[in-house]
């Protein structure tokens, strides 16, 4: 029996792998039934069987009401940003050519923090009432990450862009946005700076329908370019002169890489706050599983970061109740200790 | 690859300005400030003390942090060096070993859960938490087959940085009052320092300083890889666990003191390499003097820039170093 089925037409060609298939399967079932688990649990309990028959529209109509209206909205922008940010940390990793390069490392979530921490502190009177509504936020924060990015690229430019220059130049930007911030929470009342650090945290707390509205374009308008970006991304991770012999337009591909990577983490990083370490340890539990080529890398990652961050948010909704500790704490708490299982399994 | 200063002549007196330098950037740190003071008033501080106010000042705040700045800036840039060495990868920095989220971690835990908010107190628990995050980063990448390897020391001390950061921002999201206290200490201060503090922690640190220029040589021949460092007759588990040592006590015993400030180490290297080339015998003592340079700096700096308020000086060395920086980047002294 053959490893690979093979797709190959005109214009394009891909090897199927067929364990890296079986592993996107589980882990696909494995994404539903968490959501399901984590849309079911709460102050209401409702069996996972339940929820699923409200889904379809054949349940109790109570139980329909609360899923659709609270509960389904928020696990889907979770579920969202969890992949959303593992798809931009296992581009970025592979653009840069560095395990630790994650959209946090290069500034893409501190531009967006910056830009956040700077609506709130800048936008609100003496008596902390914000002058401006909060909905404006997302699109402050996702104004922060681009601008940043396209800082980035521009900076690092010269006579093209090397992944070396590339990440300096962010780690630097990092610092800078990260000091700014500090600054602007500082300088403003320490009501606002709470405010922030839950924010900064990351959260999805009170997420409707509006939020999942304004992701899943970013998101879906993303996949049909990851999905031709595939071969290119592969080919870039032997190294720029052997890309470049294998007829790749280098520097333009790179820019759309990063381009691509910023897209999916300001929209994440608006709607659901600075999740951290899901850009960076998603990508390396799914290289564990599916190997290191980005045609099953990119669908890995984007499950495990949807289920970790679902999963964190359902652990920060329920360990502490009553109280609410923002998904971003658990991320940490859940991808961590895996990720050292695995280091110390393999290699 | 070769830095902007060719020839031993030329870095040895390099290094020369750049302790001339170092000594006029402190003293200008003793007598600058929202006190006025002249260079008259600090020698008479200690040869004619009167009780004025700014003698006081003087002796009890300005030299101290001055003296603090410069321990921790020279310790941090070490550090960086070691660190970038040791696991061969050039964006790696003391902070990825989890030294300042450990430190962090343990601060935060004990103003929440054991009621603790003396920065005398503080500066200990901090270099516990440091200690403690750095050796599991440590014992986790040299955990399983193949011993430690650079990518399994990066990797792992990424995850312990993420975890104990993560665990530290829940616990400031739901105590708004320990916000308020370590906020500034989070954001890495040289203000307020006591002498007693950095007599407490300079042997350590002066012994790391020591020990790291010796090791220099030894950082050349691991930096050409690890077979052929072996193959040149060193012992790399030996040097690996010095190396890693060394920077657990220079960062660990500047977090303590000065709470983390995260840009230093990771850039002053940078700047080292980008005037002396490749060679760590040289890049080791620049990067010492430039980072106590850039750190006393920035706090002379801190002390302006919101006036009469003082900024923490971490926020000051990432304003005033990021363009440096970026300068030095795009002047491409990496081929790669």
């Amino acid at each position: 029996m053959r490893k690979y089925w093979v797709l190959q037409r005109k214009s394009f060609s891909y090897l199927i792998d067929k364990k890296t298939t079986l592993a996107i399967m589980v882990l696909s079932i494995a994404s539903i039934a968490a959501m399901l688990i984590s849309i079911g649990v709460g102050d209401m309990y409702i069996a996972p069987w339940d929820v699923f028959t409200a889904l379809i529209g054949t349940g109790l109509d109570i139980n329909e009401l609360i899923i659709t209206e609270f509960r389904l909205p928020r696990v889907l922008v979770a579920f969202i940003a969890g992949a959303s940010l593992a798809l931009s940390g296992a581009i970025l990793q592979g653009v840069i050519r560095n395990p630790l390069a994650s959209p946090d490392m290069i500034g893409i979530t501190g531009g967006a923090g910056f830009a956040a921490v700077g609506f709130l502190t800048m936008f609100s009177d003496d008596s902390n009432n914000l002058l401006l509504s909060i909905n404006y936020l997302p699109i402050f924060a996702f104004a922060g990450a681009t601008v940043v990015a396209f800082l980035i690229y521009a900076l690092a430019w010269k006579n093209g862009v090397t992944p070396i220059r590339l990440i300096l130049i962010g780690i630097g930007l990092m610092a800078l946005f990260q000091a700014l911030t500090t600054l602007m929470m500082l300088i403003g009342p320490i009501y606002r700076a709470s405010q922030a650090t839950v924010w900064l945290t990351g959260t999805v707390y009170g997420t409707s329908w509006k939020e999942v509205k304004a992701m899943l374009p970013w998101f879906l308008g993303m996949l049909p370019i990851l999905i031709l970006l595939v071969r290119r991304l592969n080919i870039q991770g032997f190294g720029d002169d052997l890309a470049m012999g294998a007829g790749i337009a280098v520097h333009r591909e790179r820019f759309m890489l990063l381009m691509a990577c910023t897209a999916l983490a300001g929209s994440a990083v608006a709607f659901a706050g600075a999740i951290g370490f899901v850009g960076l340890i998603g990508p390396h539990i799914a290289r564990r599983i599916t190997g290191s080529s980005f045609g099953g890398l990119f669908p890995a990652s984007a499950l495990i970061g949807g289920i970790m961050v679902v999963l964190a948010d359902l652990a920060g909704r329920t360990v502490f109740s009553p109280l609410e500790v923002p998904a971003g704490v658990f991320t940490a708490a859940i991808g961590a200790p895996y990720f050292i299982y695995l280091l110390f399994k393999n290699q | 690859m070769n830095g902007i200063l060719y020839g031993n002549n030329r870095k040895a007196a390099g290094l020369i300005i750049g302790i001339i330098l170092a000594l006029i950037i402190m003293a200008l740190s003793v007598v600058l400030g929202y006190t006025n003071t002249s260079f008259k008033q600090a020698i008479e501080a200690y040869t004619a003390f009167n009780g004025s106010n700014e003698h006081l000042i003087i002796q009890l705040s300005r030299v101290p942090r001055s003296l603090v700045g410069m321990a921790v800036g020279i310790s941090l840039g070490i550090a960086g060096v070691l660190m970038q060495a040791l696991t061969r990868n050039p964006i790696a920095s003391p902070d990825i070993f989890g030294i300042n989220a450990g430190a962090g971690f343990f601060i935060v835990f004990s103003v929440t859960f054991l009621g603790i908010s003396s920065i005398q107190q503080f500066m200990w628990i901090g270099f516990l938490g440091a200690a403690v995050a750095a050796g599991l980063a440590y014992a986790l990448g040299s955990a399983g087959k193949g011993g430690l390897t650079p990518v399994k020391l990066t990797l792992a001390g990424a995850v312990m940085a993420a975890l104990f950061a993560s665990l530290t921002q829940g616990m400031l999201v739901t105590n708004e009052k320990a916000l308020d206290e370590v906020l500034f200490w989070l954001a890495g201060s040289v203000e307020g320092r006591k002498l007693s503090m950095l007599t407490a922690v300079i042997p350590a640190l002066a012994f790391a300083w020591i020990v790291s220029v010796l090791l220099s040589r030894q950082l050349n021949a691991f930096a050409l890889g690890e077979d052929v460092a072996v193959s040149l007759g060193q012992k790399t588990v030996i040097f690996k666990l010095a190396a890693a040592l060394m920077v657990i006590l220079l960062a660990g015993g500047s977090v303590a003191i000065a709470g983390p400030i995260s840009f230093i180490g990771i850039v002053v290297p940078h700047f080292a390499r980008f005037l002396v080339g490749n060679d760590h015998r040289w890049i080791v003592p620049y990067s010492a003097l430039i980072g106590g340079i850039m750190l006393v700096l920035a706090d002379i700096g801190a002390r302006y820039i919101i006036m009469p308020e003082e900024a923490p000086v971490g926020v000051v060395t990432a304003l005033i170093g990021t363009p440096f920086f970026i300068y030095i980047v795009r002047k491409g002294i990496f081929q790669k």
